[in-house]
């Protein structure tokens, strides 16, 4: 153990040195490329084209990005190809006849037993690989330094080369400082793609072992028995209705808690609220959007459930412990903030003339909300909803904490459910291996949410915005 | 409001008529009734929120406070070496010093009442003595944490005694009560009750035989006929039975007639007809524990110190030695990365799109992927980072680095948002100035703008961070919520828990003592975000500039 430890630390630290070196070097460049430049031009510094910290900057970019990038393609290929060749360097006929699960494990084994985690007696060809795996870890990091170190090397000796009155140092490092900020906002467009590739690779695997029908319309949902290949049609245990009525139950006890109260909310802090307590009363509600979902879920165990079971047994109705009810209505109070502050600019966004028309015309407050201000910010108010619909979807610390476990199909809000959130974290909490269809239908689960919140969201983006053109 | 006196009689209608006055007071009443659902509303919101937070006060604050005991411990040079301090038989010199201070504890109570303090003692008393090896062969007094059951009972969170009987068990007895079948028999409280000696069951003898148990049992019930509850049977006292068999003994004819019978009741319901409101000791205590306990709280030797450990403790499985430095430390380490990677390119991104970008079909697809995932389920992104970090790049699980890289892609929709909205604060005129004096696009950014808009940046940043410190479902899927009981070996890639994985887990702990351990540990998650936010509006208003 201990020896497995120092190996790996050594491994980290070389590769944190690695990483201090590039971008001392590039500093350093910078200083140096400054110098030659004011040097071209024997201290007279107007006559170059650019100033001296843009040939530094020039140069000091042509330093750390090409060698931190290779540093980086290093890390992501460096396990798979040492894997491959440890598989190829194996005795012929080692790995004859296994399953690419086998042979994942017969992989890890040599990685154990490499950084000196031996169980009981690995065999002399497991031993005999696990030192070269050992030693081509070692060989894989010095050659990634020895790389690194020329890229950046040969970077500075072609940039600095440049350097010369004339050049043109500045266009080159608002180029490249162009680039840079173009890549980092493909960083949104990487993720989603990552995101929808993630899950669709993940869920496809799961619809190989378990028919989609069989998911989106069976009844029965049972992950945890441990299903292997060949038994899954036998259980039929993958049927996502129970979980997705469960999840539809609780966002619509949430939505009956907060759409009331944060409605009226808005409609009073807009219209009848004196300035001064608008300016106390809102951030307040804002307080209940910033607290941690994870403190409403203890506060729906510690507090919600008890009363409600207890009031359940003063009126004699049996209410569970872990009842849709209580995550439901804690769940609601996360989104009252959600619901009054998106009303609110809905409402505020109506016209004055149209308000005041309505004044005009002798309607009372009341009047002037219900049938002017209301129908007005209908469709802002509907996308608020549905954005707080797409909220309650997708939480997950309240219902991991308060809601049930078990996938139970039932209308009955006083008992137990499941929703998509708890089974994808309890299916895969400990768990890292995707290879059974338990851990594979947590992502199938994933992307049917995520495809139901983005349509919500997207659905209410639209109706906000063909509101907008309406008055505009 | 003088709306009123502006409406235009309908025509034919009287302006003051009765119907026109009732009419106006209806609507100005249906005007108050939406006020006062506005007002009932919010009364409700804040409330809830009020509740919630008295609730986990109310829980959490007695875990700031721990209950300790200060126990002189000779340190025993025969059983410490001091050449080698951390070997030492630390267990036994415990225990000898707590039999010093209660004597006369018999040596089967010893272990039970050594329960008293926590299960870390002899490792606490160890950590010390390594520290400092000078108290080898001294006696030192050192502040030893009381085991939960105790820290709870001297906090009052426990009781010591417990109700023997519930309501529904008095109830019982009253109807008994009142049907006239409790009465003194021989000195004791007895139920006087109508017995058939089934001869089926019951032989003569002697010594008679027969299923005592259920006879008594069985006349019992045709009292109480729709009880189902067993615990009923518990008012016979464990000799109740032996009633019926002395009574078959003396007299065996009986077999086969119905007879009266006096049975002992057992002795919580003696002392509930006795007008007592019985009491047994609560079962997480044994009675020599209490009395050691009691025996030491005399002494003056319980105090009740500030819990330090708490947060510079790191996790435990025993609540009384449960800190947060392990989650404070992974917290801290993943926002590290969280910052150090969505901060530079958040900025980049944003300056990118706001100044720079053309106006473009592909421009438009990075903006509304943006929105997009901002509002994209936290759990998703837990998936995200399991299937790519860890699944495809090979990350190691449970490290502050993949948690810190999750929480980027997180909190990266907030910053660039923000930071728009701060470059698009600063006025065209101070761009058009830098402009015209000649200036580059990018040396108006750098020089310029972004300094001005470095504020409300910061602002965003802090707010993205509060936000990012508070999650939790992508943390728990990545594994970051590692069991840490030590703090030495943190790192970047090292496993680790975080403040909110932290409380999910203690959430999850059966022990009594974790919970007000959660709750203490929200109370200082709420506290790390309120002081963030804090220093965001303090930055927002002392750099607010109106141009």
């Amino acid at each position: 153990m201990l020896r497995g430890g120092g190996i790996r630390g050594h491994a980290d630290e070389m590769l944190g040195y690695v990483l201090l070196l590039l971008i001392g070097l590039a500093v350093v460049s910078y200083f140096l490329a400054r110098r030659r430049s004011i040097a071209a031009v024997q201290g007279r510094e107007n006559e170059l084209h650019s100033r001296p910290s843009y040939h530094g900057a020039y140069v000091a970019a042509w330093v750390g990005i090409p060698s931190l990038l290779l540093v980086l393609v290093w890390l992501l290929l460096q396990g798979p190809v040492i894997d491959a060749l440890l598989l190829w360097s194996l005795p012929i006929g080692t790995t004859d006849g296994l399953s690419d699960g086998q042979i994942d494990l017969l992989l890890s084994e040599i990685r154990s037993v490499a950084a000196g985690n031996v169980f009981g007696k690995p065999s002399p060809v497991v031993l005999e690989a696990a030192e070269r795996y050992q030693s081509w870890k070692y060989i894989a990091r010095w050659a990634m330094a020895g790389a690194a170190m020329s890229v950046a090397l040969v970077g500075l000796i072609l940039a600095s080369g440049r350097i010369s009155p004339g050049f043109r140092a500045r266009h080159g490092a608002e180029r490249i400082l162009s680039g840079l900020m173009i890549a980092c906002s493909l960083i949104a467009i990487l993720t989603t793609l990552g995101i929808v590739l993630s899950l669709l690779v993940e869920a496809l695997r799961f619809f190989d072992r378990v028919s989609p029908i069989e998911f989106f319309f069976g009844l029965n949902w049972e992950p945890q028995i441990p299903i292997r290949e060949g038994q899954v049609t036998a259980g039929g245990a993958f049927g996502a209705i129970p979980v997705f009525a469960g999840t539809l139950m609780i966002a619509l006890i949430a939505m009956a808690v907060a759409t009331p109260i944060g409605l009226y909310s808005a409609v009073y802090l807009t219209e009848y609220a004196h300035p001064k307590v608008r300016a106390v009363i809102k951030p307040v509600l804002e307080l209940l959007a910033g607290i941690p979902t994870v403190v409403y879920g203890f506060f729906a165990v510690l507090t919600v459930a008890p009363a409600l079971r207890q009031f359940g047994e003063t009126i004699g109705v049996p209410i569970a412990p872990n009842s849709a009810l209580a995550a439901g209505a804690v769940m609601g109070i996360m989104i009252i903030p959600f619901i009054s502050s998106l009303s609110d600019d809905a409402i505020a966004a109506v016209p004055r003339a149209m308000r005041d028309g309505s004044y005009a015309m002798g309607a009372t407050k009341s009047e002037t909300i219900t049938k002017v201000l209301l129908p007005a910010a209908l469709s802002g108010i509907m996308g608020g909803i549905l954005l707080a619909v797409s909220r309650a979807i997708g939480e997950t610390m309240i219902v991991v904490m308060a809601a049930g476990i078990i996938a139970s199909l039932t209308a009955n809000p006083l008992k137990p459910v499941t929703t998509v959130t708890v089974q994808i974290v309890t299916l895969l909490i400990g768990d890292s291996e995707f290879d059974n269809p338990k851990t594979l239908s947590a992502f199938a689960l994933g992307l049917v949410l995520f495809l139901v919140t983005l349509a919500l969201n997207v659905l209410a983006l639209h109706i906000v915005r063909k509101y907008r053109e309406q008055y505009e | 409001m003088s709306n009123a006196e502006a409406i235009e009689p309908a025509p034919g209608a009287e302006w003051d008529s009765a119907k026109a006055r009732r009419r106006v007071r209806r609507r100005y009443a249906a005007n108050w009734r939406l006020q006062a659902y506005g007002i009932i509303a919010i009364s409700i919101a804040v409330g809830l929120l009020g509740v919630l937070l008295a609730s986990i006060i109310a829980t959490g604050y007695p875990a700031f406070v721990q209950t300790k005991i200060d126990l002189p411990i000779y340190v025993d040079p025969a059983k410490v070496d001091a050449e080698d301090p951390a070997s030492g038989k630390y267990r036994s010199l415990v225990r000898e010093a707590l039999a010093k201070v209660v004597p006369g504890v018999p040596k089967s109570q010893q272990r039970s009442v050594g329960k008293i303090l926590t299960a870390d003692a002899s490792y606490i008393l160890r950590d010390y003595v390594v520290e400092h090896p000078e108290a080898i062969g001294k006696t030192i007094t050192l502040p030893i944490a009381v085991s939960d059951p105790f820290d709870q009972l001297y906090k009052g969170v426990i009781p010591k005694e417990l109700d023997a009987l519930n309501w529904v068990q008095v109830r019982w007895f009253e109807r008994l009560t009142n049907r006239g079948v409790v009465v003194e028999h021989d000195g004791r409280t007895s139920l006087k009750l109508d017995v058939y000696i089934d001869p089926e069951t019951v032989e003569a003898g002697p010594p008679p035989s027969g299923n005592f148990d259920a006879l008594a049992q069985n006349s019992l019930r045709t009292y109480l006929p729709k009880v189902q509850d067993t615990s009923l049977f518990d008012i016979l006292a464990n000799d109740a039975p032996q009633a019926i068999e002395k009574r078959v003994a003396a007299d065996p004819d009986i077999i086969g007639k119905t007879v009266q019978v006096f049975f002992p009741v057992s002795p919580p319901y003696a002392a509930l007809a006795k007008g007592e409101t019985p009491k047994e000791i609560n079962p997480r205590f044994k009675e020599a524990q209490l009395e050691a306990f009691e025996f030491i709280e005399k002494k003056g030797m319980v105090r009740t110190p500030f819990n330090w450990e708490l947060f510079f403790n790191a996790d435990s499985r025993f609540p009384e030695r449960a800190g947060l430095a392990g989650a404070i430390a992974g917290s801290f380490y993943a926002l590290l990365i969280c910052f150090m990677l969505s901060f530079p390119i958040g900025i980049a991104a944003a300056v990118y799109l706001e100044e720079f970008a053309p106006k473009n079909r592909f421009t438009d697809l990075i903006e509304v992927n943006i929105n997009n995932l901002a509002a994209v389920p936290s759990v998703v992104f837990g998936l995200l980072g399991l299937a790519v970090f860890l699944g495809f790049f090979g990350l190691p699980r449970s490290v502050p680095l993949v948690g810190g890289m999750v929480l980027s892609l997180m909190t990266l929709p907030t910053i660039i948002i923000t930071t728009r909205a701060a470059l698009k604060a600063v006025p065209p005129s101070i761009r058009e100035a830098a402009l015209g004096v000649g200036a580059s696009k990018h040396q108006v950014m750098m020089h310029h703008v972004l300094p001005l808009a470095l504020p409300g940046i910061m602002t965003g940043t802090i707010i993205g961070m509060a936000q990012a410190l508070g999650e939790t479902a992508p943390l728990l899927l990545i594994g970051m919520n590692a069991f840490i009981p030590s703090v030495e070996n943190m790192g970047l890639l090292e496993p680790a828990t975080s403040l909110p994985t932290q409380i999910f887990s203690w959430a999850d702990s059966p022990e009594r003592g974790f919970v007000s351990r959660t709750s203490a540990a929200i109370l200082v998650l709420l506290g790390f975000l309120v002081i963030m936010n804090l220093v965001a509006v303090a930055l927002r208003q002392m750099f607010q500039r109106k141009w």
